[in-house]
């Protein structure tokens, strides 16, 4: 160490006379030692980033999928027009989103809303140019609420609520036989979807209707005809379509990425007591709000049988089999109808069913573990669906194709085969890395989700919730409910038009007795029936 | 009294190497965060464990502070590597750094019994990378090198002129 210099840095010493400009010129070359080090930086980083540039491009080229990052830009709604009224049937959770998607929100929610960071964005939400002038609820503080809604002067897209009256009906008949209302949203139990459906049909009223459709074949074949008679503009609520994602799904499987798919599998996965449709206590455990005073309940059984009123069965109504079809009319529509959407399945040729009450042992018909297979020879392809509803194990939807699979949610992912044929040479090449996805679609990346509760995540986590369009989370349900608003104002057929919804009943009423008679079930394509 | 350092030539070699090195690493984490389209420390902060889990929710819970977060993340870590690599400003920028990745160690600290999601490089207990590097900031504050190799040399000239003028 000894014959090491000693460098010294004595300021004085640095202004000392002898050898001046020499000097001085070290001096600068060590004050710039940092320049050519970042120099070297630049020039690696510009590298590395053409690089990661060339590379997604050319699995992007060489897929075909130059354009799927497009900026969507969503055309504006014919809001001048006519206004046009509105009618809500039933008014509980799932009307709370249809009077949302049409621009209208409860007082108590706005403060949420600010609370969970939403307001913004719902306050951005394109003016639909509708009113709520009526509302139809049995249960008194539902249909209370519902007013409240339709009326509170805060509005989304900046509209002013229209000063025309909002009535209460006191059954779904006495609204449709009103000339003031154009057009209804039916959110109530499932059992009274199709009479309802098949009423305002008959008397003209535009529809817009909450999944299922109908709990057996004969309403299903009612609410068709009378559908397909009335010349009224349909639409099933089955949101996920409104989807930036699907619309790249859509494209991906046109371009036949995944190679030929023969399997996809759909699945339910929450364990929660909410997920399992037990919402009969609040937050501290005290019965929810209803009696027998403030709930007309036999208009709530409508022609089911006669029971008495308990909370349970009126807030717990998804887990008996006489109001609705279990997990598969509440949760599977909504994954056959992605399914359906994209690929255009139909109507299966066989299903079978299978599955029991495993953990939530209470008084449910509804199964909490179950499996479906539903056959398509005719397309070489099957559609699975597994639900549970004891674990929260997230196993997605997946299309799984000879070449790659594909997984969509709030998010897509394509991931090649490891035993693919068409994309060896790339895989071999390094350009496309089988070990995770090789092209993957997250447009809400980065951005907080405003969900808490178990129930919403799963639903968010499916695509059922917002979509992300530049930047801002966008309601699904109010891009559907825009749709069939669009249609009505200008014609035109909606994505969830009678057809699909006919296909899906036919589907899903299959599943439904496959599990109850323990048999498989097949389609009669000639005489149309399920046999 | 000025102060006076003596290195050594493989001393103040092994600590402008350092510096530089440690600059470029921070530079480029700062960079790759501009370059990632809609990057966040979102997923960074969803995983927060220990003293700081309160602190990371507080901040996830609120949408604008996030972005502020994000923003002093990318841009401060430029900051601190081109300080670092020019040698200006070192000393603050050697423990800004130091603080900040101390931050990022306290977010996830590889403590016995926390456990994450997304897994580690390497295998750590107790002692991460980030910690040695957070140290190794401290060193390289300690052992200033940017009024030898730097542009320290000229902010130094200028304190000195200021100085003697006063005198």
């Amino acid at each position: 160490m000894a014959q090491d210099k000693e460098k010294t840095i004595k300021p004085e010493e640095k202004n000392e006379p002898a050898p001046k400009t020499a000097n001085k010129r070290r001096t600068l070359i060590k004050a710039l030692a940092g320049i050519p080090v970042l120099g070297l930086f630049a020039y690696k980083l510009a590298a590395k980033t053409r690089y990661d540039l060339e590379k997604k491009n050319r699995v992007l080229k060489e897929l075909d999928l130059q354009n799927i990052e497009a900026p969507v830009i969503l055309p504006s709604s014919g809001a001048k027009g006519k206004l046009l009224r509105i009618g809500i049937i039933g008014f509980g959770v799932r009307a709370v989103a249809h009077a949302n998607g049409l621009g209208y929100i409860h007082p108590n929610d706005v403060e949420k809303r600010k609370k969970n960071d939403t307001l913004e964005d719902w306050l951005a939400q394109e003016d639909l140019n509708v009113a709520i002038t009526g509302i139809c609820d049995v249960f008194d503080l539902h249909a209370e609420n519902g007013l409240a809604t339709a009326r509170n002067p805060v509005r989304a897209g900046g509209a002013k609520t229209p000063d025309i009256p909002v009535e209460r009906y006191r059954t779904y008949q006495e609204m449709l036989d009103d000339k003031n209302i154009d057009a209804v949203m039916i959110a109530t139990p499932d059992h009274h979807h199709a009479p309802i459906s098949v009423a305002a049909a008959r008397v003209g009223k535009h529809v817009y209707c909450e999944k299922s459709i109908a709990l057996n074949e004969e309403e299903l074949n009612d609410a068709y005809v009378a559908v397909k008679n009335s010349g009224i503009v349909f639409q099933l609520g089955h949101q996920i379509t409104q989807s930036v994602i699907f619309k790249q799904t859509k494209d991906i499987i046109k371009k036949d990425i995944l190679g030929k798919i023969t399997l996809v599998e759909t699945t339910t996965n929450r364990n929660s007591a909410d997920g399992a449709w037990i919402r009969h206590l609040d937050a501290n455990g005290n019965p929810k709000p209803g009696d027998e005073k403030s709930i007309d309940w036999p208009q709530w059984l409508g022609s089911t049988p006669v029971v008495p009123f308990t909370t349970n069965r009126y807030y717990n109504w998804q887990k008996f089999f006489a109001y609705e079809t279990g997990m598969i009319g509440q949760l599977f529509t909504h994954e056959f109808d992605a399914v359906n959407q994209l690929l255009r399945i139909g109507i299966p040729k066989a299903v079978v069913s299978s599955g029991g009450i495993y953990y939530w042992k209470d008084d449910r018909d509804m199964p909490d573990t179950l499996h479906c297979v539903f056959e398509y020879p005719d397309r070489d392809m099957t559609l699975l669906y597994s639900a549970t509803l004891a674990n929260s194990r997230s196993r997605g939807r997946v299309f799984m194709g000879r070449e790659a699979f594909m997984e969509m949610g709030s998010s897509i992912s394509i991931t090649a085969d490891a035993e693919s044929i068409r994309y060896k040479k790339q895989i071999e090449a390094g350009l496309i890395d089988q070990s995770g996805p090789m092209v993957s679609f997250n447009p809400t990346l980065g951005k907080i989700d405003a969900v808490s509760s178990a129930t919403e995540k799963y639903f968010a986590a499916r695509g059922l919730t917002t979509t992300t369009i530049n930047g801002r989370a966008i309601d699904v349900t109010h891009l559907h409910i825009k749709e069939w608003i669009d249609c009505i104002r200008k014609g035109g057929t909606p994505s969830a038009n009678i057809e699909r919804a006919f296909e899906e009943g036919i589907a899903c009423l299959m599943a439904h007795r496959s599990y109850l008679e323990h048999r498989r079930i097949e389609w009669d394509p000639v005489n149309k029936k399920i046999v | 009294m000025k102060e006076t350092k003596t290195f050594t030539t493989p001393q103040l070699t092994t600590l402008v190497v350092l510096r530089f090195l440690i600059g470029w690493h921070l530079l480029y984490e700062g960079f790759s965060k501009v370059l990632i389209p809609n990057w966040s420390s979102l997923e960074v902060l969803q995983e927060s464990k220990w003293i700081l889990a309160g602190f990371a929710r507080y901040i996830l819970a609120h949408d604008n502070l996030l972005n502020v977060v994000d923003f002093l993340n990318t841009w401060g870590l430029i900051a601190i590597g081109l300080g670092l690599i020019f040698g200006l400003f070192t000393r603050l920028a050697s423990i800004s750094g130091a603080l900040l990745l101390l931050l990022y160690y306290l977010n996830n600290p590889p403590f016995i019994g926390l456990e994450y999601l997304v897994p580690t490089e390497g295998n750590y207990l107790v002692v991460s990378k980030t910690l040695i590097e957070s140290v190794a900031l401290v060193v390289l504050a300690v052992f200033p090198t940017s009024s030898i190799f730097g542009l320290d040399i000229f902010i130094e000239k200028y304190k000195n002129l200021r100085n003697n003028r006063k005198e």
